[in-house]
This record gives C-alpha cells, sequence and structure tokens, in this order.
C-alpha cells in the first residue's frame, strides 16, 4: 500500500509552475553520470591523438591569444604572464561558454530520447554541465602547472585563502551558464530564430566581459557600465583574483551578477519543465 | 487475489494536436490566442468540439476513460490513427494531455521503441546501464541484475562489443532485455516484439505474461498483430478515432477489429483485375465468377453445407484441372485448405458454371477468408498454377447452437477449426 502511494503521479493539463522537481532529478542522478561519461567517451573515439585533445586546443588558443592580444595589439596583462592570463581566462569562459551553447539546443537535439521515454529532462542539462566542469579541470592541470612555475618565479602572487571560493563560483558560473542555456532552448522549440543568434551572441558576449583584457586597461565609461552590469564579470574577476593575485572587485556587480543568475536559474527551470511536458509536438 | 488494485485511471483524457506547419502562421495565431486570454475572452485557436477535426486542430484522443488492475495484460488495437500510440506516449509522460486526468500507481517502464539511448560506438555491457537508467533504474538496481539481463538476452559472448558490430536481431534482444528486468510496477509497449526471431518472440512473451501472472505488474501492449495480442491478454481494447470503441474479452475485441460489416460479406462476386495474381495467372484459365447457391450472404449455420456457383471461362483446352479453398482467419492466419476431390477437363473456349459443396462442420462461429485457387496436375505429377482470386470470398458462420455446434466454442483456447471427434473406450 506504501508502495503505491510512493509511486503515484497524477498527469493533468494543467502545470504547476513552482513545481521545479528537483527531488526527482535527484533520483535519476546516476543517469547524469552516465550521460557525462558518455560525452567523454565518445568525444575522443576513432581519433588519434584522443584525450590528448583536451590538453593541446586549450594551449594552442592561449598561445594565439597571447600572439594577437600581447604582441600585436599590445594590451597589457597587469604584470601577469600574458599566456597564464589567457590560460585562465580561456578556462573561465570556456566553462561558461559550453554550459550555454551545449544547453542551448537540449531539446532540438535529444527529441529522439525525449519523444520515447520519460526522465526528467534536466538530467540533460546539468550532465553538461558537469562534464563542463570536468574538461575545465583538465584544461586546469596545464594551468596550475604554469600557476606553480610562475609563482615560484615570483611573477604572480595568488590569494590562496580565496582559492576556497573556487568551487562556490564554478557552480555559480556553471548554473548560470546552464539557465540560459535551457531558456534559449525552450523558447526554440517553437521558432528557432535564436539557436541561429546563439552562436554569434556568444562571441558579442565574450568582447563585452574581461577575458582578452584586464578591466584596468578600459578606459572607455561606457564600457565600463556595460562591465560593471555583464553577470559573468564578477565570477571571471574572482578567479582572477584567487590565481593570479590581481582581479576586480565591486559589491554592485557582485549583487548584480547574484541576482541575475538567482533569476535566471529560477525562471529557466520553470520554463524548462514547462516546455518539456509538451515540447514533442511542436519540435 | 480477489480484489485487486487499480494502477491506472483516466477520465476524460484529450489529446489534441494542430495540423499542418509550425511557424509563420502559428505565430499570429499564439499572439491572438494571448491577446484573447488578455480580455477574457474565447480563445479563437483552442475550439475542442466533439467533431474529431475542428479548424486546423485534430483531436488524437478524444476523451478516453479506462480502468486498469493490477496484474492485468490488456491489449490496445486498433486501426492506424486510431490514438493508441498517443494514448501510449501520454501514459509514458513523453506528452502532457490537453484535457482530463491521467492516475498512475506505480512506476512506468516504457517500450516505445527497442533500445532507446542505445549508442552504436559504446559496449553491450554500457549501454545497458545507459538504457537501465534511462529507464529509471539506479546504478546499483542494474548491478544487481546485469548478470540475469545478459543471460536473457542470448549475448553473453558479444557483451563487451561495440552495439554498432551486432545484428539488428542481438541488438533487440539486448534492448528487451534491460526492460524486461525492471522493476516497475506498469509496463507499456508498442509492438517492441515485432523483431527479433521467432523463439527470443515466444520467451519475449511468456516473460511478459509472467511479469503480469504471477508478479502481478499491469502490462499494456499495442500491437496490430492479433496472436501476440491473443497470446499475452486477457483483457483488450479497440481504439478508433481517438476513442475507447470496446473493452472486454480479447477474441470479441479481435472480432470486432478485423469483422467484416454484414454488408460486405456479399453472396455474390466478380473477380475483376484487382482479384488476380497476374503474375502466376495462366492467360487462358479465368475464374470469373462466384455466388453462393442458396442465398444472399455468405452466412451458414455450423454444419450446413455451403453450396456455391463457379464461373470459369478458358481459351484453350485443360485436363486434370483441380480446386483448393485456402481458409484464413480474419487477421490473415491461414488455417487450411481442401482440394476438390478428382479432376476436371475443359475445352477450348469454354465458359462454365461448377457446383462445388463444402462441409462447414470444420469451422466454428466466426468469419474466415477463403480464397480460390484452380490448378493443373501434368503427366509427370506436377502442379501447374492456373488462375487464383484473393480473396474467393469471405465466410461467416454463425453463433446457433446445433448439432454440428453443441456448446459455446472457445477459440481462444481451442482454435478456430473444430476437427473430427475421436473414439476413446
Amino acid at each position: 500500500m506504501t508502495n503505491r502511494e510512493k509511486h503515484y503521479i497524477r498527469i493533468d493539463s494543467r502545470h504547476d509552475l513552482f513545481d521545479l522537481k528537483l527531488k526527482e532529478v535527484w533520483r535519476y542522478r546516476d543517469l547524469i553520470w552516465l550521460f557525462t561519461k558518455r560525452s567523454f567517451q565518445l568525444s575522443y573515439k576513432q581519433t588519434l591523438l584522443g584525450p590528448l585533445w583536451m590538453f593541446i586546443s586549450p594551449i594552442f588558443s592561449s598561445v594565439v591569444y597571447t600572439i594577437v592580444f600581447t604582441d600585436i595589439a599590445k594590451i597589457g596583462t597587469e604584470g601577469v604572464p600574458s599566456i597564464l592570463f589567457y590560460m585562465v581566462s580561456n578556462a573561465v569562459w570556456g566553462f561558461f561558454s559550453s554550459s550555454l551553447t551545449g544547453n542551448a539546443s537540449t531539446f532540438t537535439a535529444n527529441a529522439g530520447i525525449f519523444g520515447k521515454v520519460y526522465f526528467p529532462r534536466l538530467v540533460i542539462p546539468l550532465s553538461n554541465v558537469l562534464s563542463g566542469m570536468i574538461r575545465m579541470g583538465i584544461h586546469f592541470i596545464v594551468t596550475t602547472a604554469l600557476l606553480v612555475y610562475f609563482t615560484v618565479q615570483g611573477a604572480v602572487t595568488p590569494h590562496y585563502w580565496a582559492i576556497l571560493l573556487i568551487p562556490a563560483v564554478l557552480i555559480w558560473l556553471g548554473i548560470m551558464g546552464m539557465s540560459c542555456g535551457i531558456i534559449i532552448s525552450s523558447l526554440t522549440t517553437k521558432y528557432r530564430d535564436l539557436s541561429v543568434f546563439v552562436g554569434f551572441g556568444m562571441s558579442l558576449w565574450m568582447y563585452a566581459t574581461p577575458i582578452v583584457y584586464p578591466i584596468s586597461q578600459v578606459s572607455l565609461p561606457w564600457l565600463n557600465t556595460l562591465l560593471l552590469i555583464n553577470p559573468v564579470t564578477m565570477p571571471v574577476e574572482l578567479f582572477r583574483f584567487a590565481l593570479l593575485g590581481k582581479g576586480f572587485f565591486h559589491p554592485v556587480s557582485l549583487v548584480i551578477s547574484l541576482a541575475f543568475t538567482a533569476f535566471v536559474t529560477f525562471f529557466g527551470i520553470m520554463l524548462f519543465n514547462k516546455v518539456e511536458r509538451n515540447f514533442m509536438d511542436t519540435v | 487475489m480477489g480484489n485487486k488494485e487499480l494502477m491506472i485511471r483516466l477520465r476524460g483524457v484529450k489529446k489534441k494536436y494542430r495540423l499542418g506547419r509550425i511557424g509563420g502562421g502559428t505565430l499570429k495565431a499564439d499572439m491572438e490566442s494571448r491577446w484573447a486570454a488578455l480580455r477574457g475572452k474565447e480563445d479563437p485557436n483552442t475550439i475542442i468540439g466533439e467533431k474529431r477535426k475542428v479548424g486546423d486542430t485534430f483531436m488524437a484522443l478524444n476523451g478516453i476513460d479506462l480502468d486498469v488492475y493490477e496484474g492485468e495484460a490488456l491489449g490496445i488495437i486498433g486501426r492506424n490513427g486510431a490514438g493508441k500510440s498517443t494514448l501510449l506516449k501520454l501514459l509514458s509522460r513523453v506528452t502532457a494531455p490537453t484535457d482530463g486526468v491521467i492516475e498512475m500507481w506505480g512506476r512506468v517502464t516504457s517500450m516505445l521503441e527497442v533500445g532507446t539511448g542505445f549508442h552504436g560506438e559504446m559496449t553491450g555491457r554500457e549501454n545497458i546501464y545507459m538504457n537501465g537508467s534511462i529507464l529509471g533504474m539506479t546504478k546499483a538496481e542494474i548491478d544487481a541484475k546485469i548478470e540475469d539481463i545478459i543471460e536473457f538476452s542470448e549475448v553473453r559472448d558479444f557483451i563487451d562489443t561495440p552495439v554498432k558490430r551486432y545484428s539488428s536481431g542481438m541488438f533487440v534482444k539486448l534492448a528487451f532485455s534491460v526492460a524486461a528486468h525492471l522493476d516497475s510496477e506498469i509496463m507499456i509497449m508498442d509492438e517492441v516484439l515485432a523483431v527479433g526471431d521467432v523463439a527470443f518472440q515466444k520467451k519475449c512473451l511468456s516473460k511478459m505474461r509472467e511479469a503480469a501472472g504471477t508478479q502481478g505488474r499491469t502490462v499494456l501492449y499495442v500491437s496490430h498483430n492479433m496472436n501476440t495480442i491473443r497470446q499475452l491478454c486477457d483483457r483488450c481494447v479497440v481504439m478508433d478515432e481517438g476513442k475507447i470503441i470496446f473493452d472486454g474479452d480479447v477474441e470479441k475485441a479481435i472480432e470486432l477489429y478485423t469483422a467484416v460489416t454484414p454488408q460486405k460479406l456479399p453472396g455474390k462476386y466478380i473477380y475483376d483485375k484487382t482479384y488476380h495474381n497476374d503474375l502466376w495467372k495462366h492467360p487462358d484459365f479465368t475464374i470469373e465468377e462466384m455466388h453462393a447457391t442458396d442465398r444472399v450472404n455468405f452466412v451458414f449455420d455450423s454444419g450446413e453445407d455451403i453450396l456455391l456457383s463457379l464461373s470459369v471461362s478458358t481459351k484453350q483446352a485443360f485436363n486434370s484441372v483441380k480446386f483448393r479453398f485456402e481458409f484464413s482467419d480474419m487477421s490473415e492466419n491461414k488455417l487450411g485448405s481442401m482440394w476438390s476431390h478428382g479432376t476436371l477437363s475443359f475445352e477450348e473456349n469454354e465458359h462454365r458454371e461448377l457446383n462445388a459443396k463444402i462441409s462447414s462442420r470444420l469451422f466454428t462461429p466466426g468469419q474466415y477468408k477463403v480464397d480460390i485457387v484452380a490448378f493443373l496436375t501434368d503427366a509427370f505429377g506436377e502442379d501447374h498454377f492456373l488462375d487464383g482470386v484473393y480473396p474467393g470470398f469471405y465466410l461467416e458462420i454463425s453463433e446457433k447452437i446445433n448439432d454440428a455446434n453443441p456448446f459455446v466454442w472457445h477459440r481462444e483456447w481451442w482454435g478456430s477449426l473444430r476437427l473430427q471427434e475421436f473414439e476413446i473406450e
């Protein structure tokens, strides 16, 4: 009898907007992990270098950034060795950006599975964020090696106590990216226009975030304001503060970012759960 | 046993789909709907009426009420587009109803497709974990059952090979095994048994029967294969136009679904091109017409002789011609055939009426499809096809109790044919 009641479900046409179904997601935590594992198992199948690519690509892009922005454009990096500066920037932005773009097509990309079997759809975005986090961790192995080297050299002085904040900042950034992503994916089940925008929207957003330049190099007042309200600015700067010892902090910006994250998370999950009920009819 | 627990309850469940393309026009329609809702007016784009198709919307399900109990194996049959799959989708929670309430007291395993979430690059074992988790099992539960799953699937030797190297049969076996070993109270299946070899199909059916019978699970099964429905289900609903039009006994349901209505049991057939098999037909021998000799419909009581008259025309002479009647049930399963006794000879350019007499003693109440075939046996004893008509005619044996049909015949247990009595002392 208790078993019957435990598994009771009632499905009707109404939908409780404020039911985020997080408990159900927890019940499916093994599935989150399996999807994460699978994304790694599949990405480097039939490649020569395999998982080595996870190290090569961030190094390459950081080298390119160093050449373009430091050597050619002469943008300073506040005395931090520029290769290290860009390794950290790349890792942070890469994580945020993959959390967002990787989830912006959750519904359309998984229509095959979603159309055949029920599981809490939130499992997929969560596993995407988790694999992004692991990728970032791998990326950080190289970064840490550089960091240790430059610290010993005396070129940087990390704020060791602040490093303890990094996991929290990561979760904050990941959830923000995921929530933006699932909002986009919820909206694109019906009108696909938005998914076209995501690609260049993300690169615009990157330049509006202190990724390829430190905030101290900005002298345009309007850009300063933009950086202040950009919710990604604070997490990025906190990272730099902890690891590189140089970072910008502004309480207003922090409040904006946290409020923005809370809002998109709540709204995103709400919208996602609403769309998941019927999206198979329109996708 | 006694009073069984209710497992699934549906009340007034409706599902509306929008017809035509989505985009362009729908944004405008959405705006209209929103605007109407804001002003508290009736939405111009949602008119849920009694009719199934209203404007550019379509009622895939139009008011379903259904109760399913613990331990029941319920078959769902109906023509394509009757709403069967939509019903399963709602129960699997792939999509939500437009109206009405669905209540379930148990976990649901749905197999709307074989091997959901399987990935070709991953091994059989990895896919078991993936598929099992998608279907709602935890890792610990799969760990406990993986040996049983592998054993049942009969693919143990390949379990650590990527499934892209599997044959389609192996793939299906593995996928079914995972679903069959789930600890759910409700199993929903959509014709997944259609694949795999016969022996494995049998194994699946008995596994599912066991699930319903001994484990008291509830099985919902949609199929166009009446035989699997017969073997598995103890109750059956027939769906038509988004509604349930029959709910009850399996044989009655199948009969209703496959039955030809009396108007379609004519007593006379004129065989045009559509009846003949052009590929095999001898050009000079044609079965042209057929009619029942003593009635207007092919409806007979058990034991009555079926008298029919068959017109045949020839363009050349034929010797040693025989006829064969092939009997099928309405789900197109061949039941048996009878041969004409003796042979006939035809002359050149002949047009002849033949009279045949068939004893209906063998046939139990119900409907049959009968194909008529003419063939010739040559001097070497080899048979040559001359002409055949498909179907030759439909036949109904009434349920009247008489000497030849002394008691109610249970097809589901005894089959369609009543064989000769035997001696016992």
